[in-house]
């Protein structure tokens, strides 16, 4: 958790996000307003119509916070959560992809972390790829996986979730080979002493040990799930999804509808993130552990 | 010998022995079977292997020759059938153990070993590579895969080097972008963290939210970066300026924190200024965090200049080429981009990898030896 003296810095920084925001909004737009009243033939505005039609374009290059925020209103609180204009209904269709290649990958890692541990040959042959395997650009390939996984006859949530797994299984590998070796000789020789199988002393050592490490990748994990989940669901235009909602506002020149999508990817991120931290303060208090 | 590979090497024993009992495949109307080829290649090595588990305990160099020469075997019995049967795949079983038991007993001879012995320990992932490599030429070609599916990796080769030309304009026109954006926000994000230093306040308010953008699913920002800057490379580069800003500026002002107090105090005693104090002490503490974000950005560049193509480009790049490509169905040349994007990740970040272990010699992972 953020020490208690931040706030207010944070808040100020909003703030000041906030009112660049509105700067760039006028400033970009500004031209577009001016052009758009000549072709219409409207005369005689003051600047300060100008100003204030900036903020209030229909395709405006830049939307006002104001506007996204109406907009998201209409998309999310006035629809019904079935309907295809909900946005609501978008972010579920992205956020139960997104979930389950998170499940997917977390598992995944965790598997390879163990084999890892236990195992110096499968260390040898494997680490080396897994870290290749991150400078694979896989989200460019997200696209074919889709398309052909939907010509064999696998569509839906599936094949998103495969590319959330690729993306999530990384972070969780990489610190739970860090957690289940994190250990000191010490405590493993008391294991020892103790007569304790490898099976024991993992359960009772080496996993409760490795769990901070595990939540801390998770966090990253989940987050890197969710930019799997959306660019999945990039060649699905016009479908479902929010990725297919960025597509679509591209296509049409919808620039609301796109920084709206963008703004419940950010809010479903940001969900994720905590959710995943309170787990990690009821798991952490479960175990006994101080709260740091 | 411990348990563990004894088994191992009773499984290989058995694959073997099917391998040599069923047929390969079948060819028109007739079965090949591992006797009746001529040359008949595959008895004899199947033979020499069985003898080798039980006679000669192979060390781990006889088991990865052995290893080797089946891979070759397994290659070339392709031509030889128009499709795999079960004495193939065992066949292809057999290899793979033996790729494993020679893993397996150059890393227990490793460990025991009283000095690092580097070139036998980079043979081991080599070897893992390698038998990825067979099996998925094995299984595409041996078992009828269909192209649009996976095509095999001797296929994506010869489209790989047939179409040259075009590779090489989508790679430069991407990797403008690439470098352009890693350049621009990488300087961009070290240049602010260094301006906010001076001021806690700032930084307390910057470090969360920039934690919780890093954590954004900022790709998302590409069509309207592509509606700002047009459809050539700057709008990518705008992109990948935006993705990379974020943990650069996390990581430095982290790392501008991680000298530790009675360094700073000597410092003080020197009489040394703000500046000083900062190129002396606290940026090289801070080399190691820099490194981290640069490493981390690499990859990050590459899939925003990518993934930005598919929003609209000219009729060249890589993430074009990727999204036409799948659009006739033409995987094999949608995998040789993968290709070259996989290398040139590859060369990028080894590269950060390797500036960094010039630069920050004195720290204690660089020390040990890894990377």
């Amino acid at each position: 958790m953020k020490p208690a003296g931040s706030t207010i810095p944070i808040l100020v920084v909003l703030l000041a996000a906030l009112v660049l925001w509105y700067l760039g909004a006028i400033a970009l737009n500004w031209r577009g307003q001016l052009d758009a009243d000549q072709l219409r033939g409207v005369t005689g505005q003051t600047w300060t119509d100008t100003l204030g039609a900036t903020l209030g374009q229909d395709k405006p290059l830049l939307p006002a916070p104001h506007q996204l925020v109406a907009e998201l209103w209409k998309t999310i609180a006035q629809q019904a959560v079935t309907s295809k204009k909900s946005l609501v209904y978008h972010g579920w269709i992205t956020l139960s992809a997104t979930l389950l290649g998170f499940a997917f990958g977390t598992a995944l890692g965790i598997g390879l972390a163990v084999l890892i541990v236990h195992n110096d040959a499968t260390n040898r042959s494997l680490m080396p790829w897994i870290i290749a395997s991150q400078t694979v650009p896989i989200l460019a390939i997200a696209p074919m996986i889709i398309v052909v996984l939907n010509a064999v006859g696998i569509s839906g949530l599936v094949p998103k979730a495969l590319i959330s797994t690729y993306l999530s299984f990384f972070p969780v590998v990489v610190g739970m080979v860090k957690g289940f070796r994190s250990p000191e000789s010490i405590q493993l020789d008391l294991m020892h002493t103790y007569n304790a199988s490898k099976l024991q002393s993992f359960i009772k050592l080496r996993w409760p040990i490795a769990l901070p490490y595990l939540f801390a990748s998770m966090k990253v994990g989940v987050a890197a799930s969710l930019v799997g989940a959306i660019v999945g669901e990039l060649p699905a235009g016009g479908g479902n999804g929010l990725g297919a909602r960025l597509l679509a506002g591209s296509y049409y020149g919808q620039t609301i509808q796109i920084w709206s999508a963008l703004a419940v990817a950010a809010l479903l991120a940001g969900g994720l993130v905590v959710i995943v931290g309170l787990v990690e303060r009821a798991v952490v208090r479960e175990m006994g552990a101080r709260p740091a | 010998m411990s348990g563990y590979e004894r088994i191992l090497a009773g499984l290989t024993a058995l694959c073997a022995v099917l391998a040599i009992a069923l047929p390969l495949g079948v060819r028109g109307d007739t079965i090949i079977a591992s006797w009746t080829e001529t040359p008949a290649l595959v008895f004899p090595v199947l033979v020499l292997v069985l003898l080798g588990l039980f006679v000669l305990k192979l060390p781990p160099l006889a088991s990865g020759v052995l290893a080797l020469a089946g891979g070759a075997i397994v290659i070339l019995e392709l031509g030889s059938f128009d499709r795999g049967s079960w004495g193939y795949w065992f066949l292809l079983a057999t290899v793979w153990l033996l790729a494993w038991l020679f893993a397996e007993r150059l890393s227990t001879r490793l460990a025991r070993a009283p000095v690092r012995n580097r070139l036998a320990g980079t043979l081991i992932p080599v070897m893992f590579g390698a038998a990825i490599l067979l099996v998925w030429e094995a299984v595409t070609r041996g078992g009828g895969v269909p192209n649009v599916i996976l095509p095999a990796p001797s296929n994506v080769w010869n489209v790989l080097t047939g179409s040259v030309p075009t590779l090489a304009v989508d790679f430069v026109q991407t990797f403008k972008a690439v470098l352009a954006g890693y350049a621009l926000g990488c300087g961009v994000g070290f240049a602010v963290a260094i301006a906010i230093d001076r001021s806690p306040f700032l930084k307390r308010g910057l470090l969360p939210l920039g934690n919780f953008v890093s954590a954004l699913p900022l790709i998302g920002i590409a069509p309207i970066m592509v509606m700002w800057f047009g459809y050539d490379w700057p709008s990518k580069a705008a992109v990948v300026v935006i993705m990379t800003f974020f943990p650069m500026l996390v990581n430095t002002i982290a790392g501008l924190t991680a000298s530790g107090a009675m360094e700073r105090d000597m410092m003080r005693t020197y009489a040394s200024g703000y500046w000083q104090t900062l190129f002396k002490l606290r940026l090289p503490a801070a080399a190691p965090f820099i490194f981290n974000a640069l490493k981390i950005n690499s990859t990050l560049a590459l899939i925003g200049a990518i993934v930005a193509e598919f929003f609209g480009t000219p009729i060249v790049g890589m993430g074009f080429r990727i999204s036409t490509e799948i659009g006739k169905l033409n995987v094999q040349m949608v995998w040789a981009e993968i290709a070259v994007a996989a290398l040139a990740g590859s060369v990028f970040y080894w590269v950060v990898a390797l500036i960094e272990r010039a630069v920050t010699f004195w720290h204690p992972s660089v020390r040990g030896g890894r990377a």
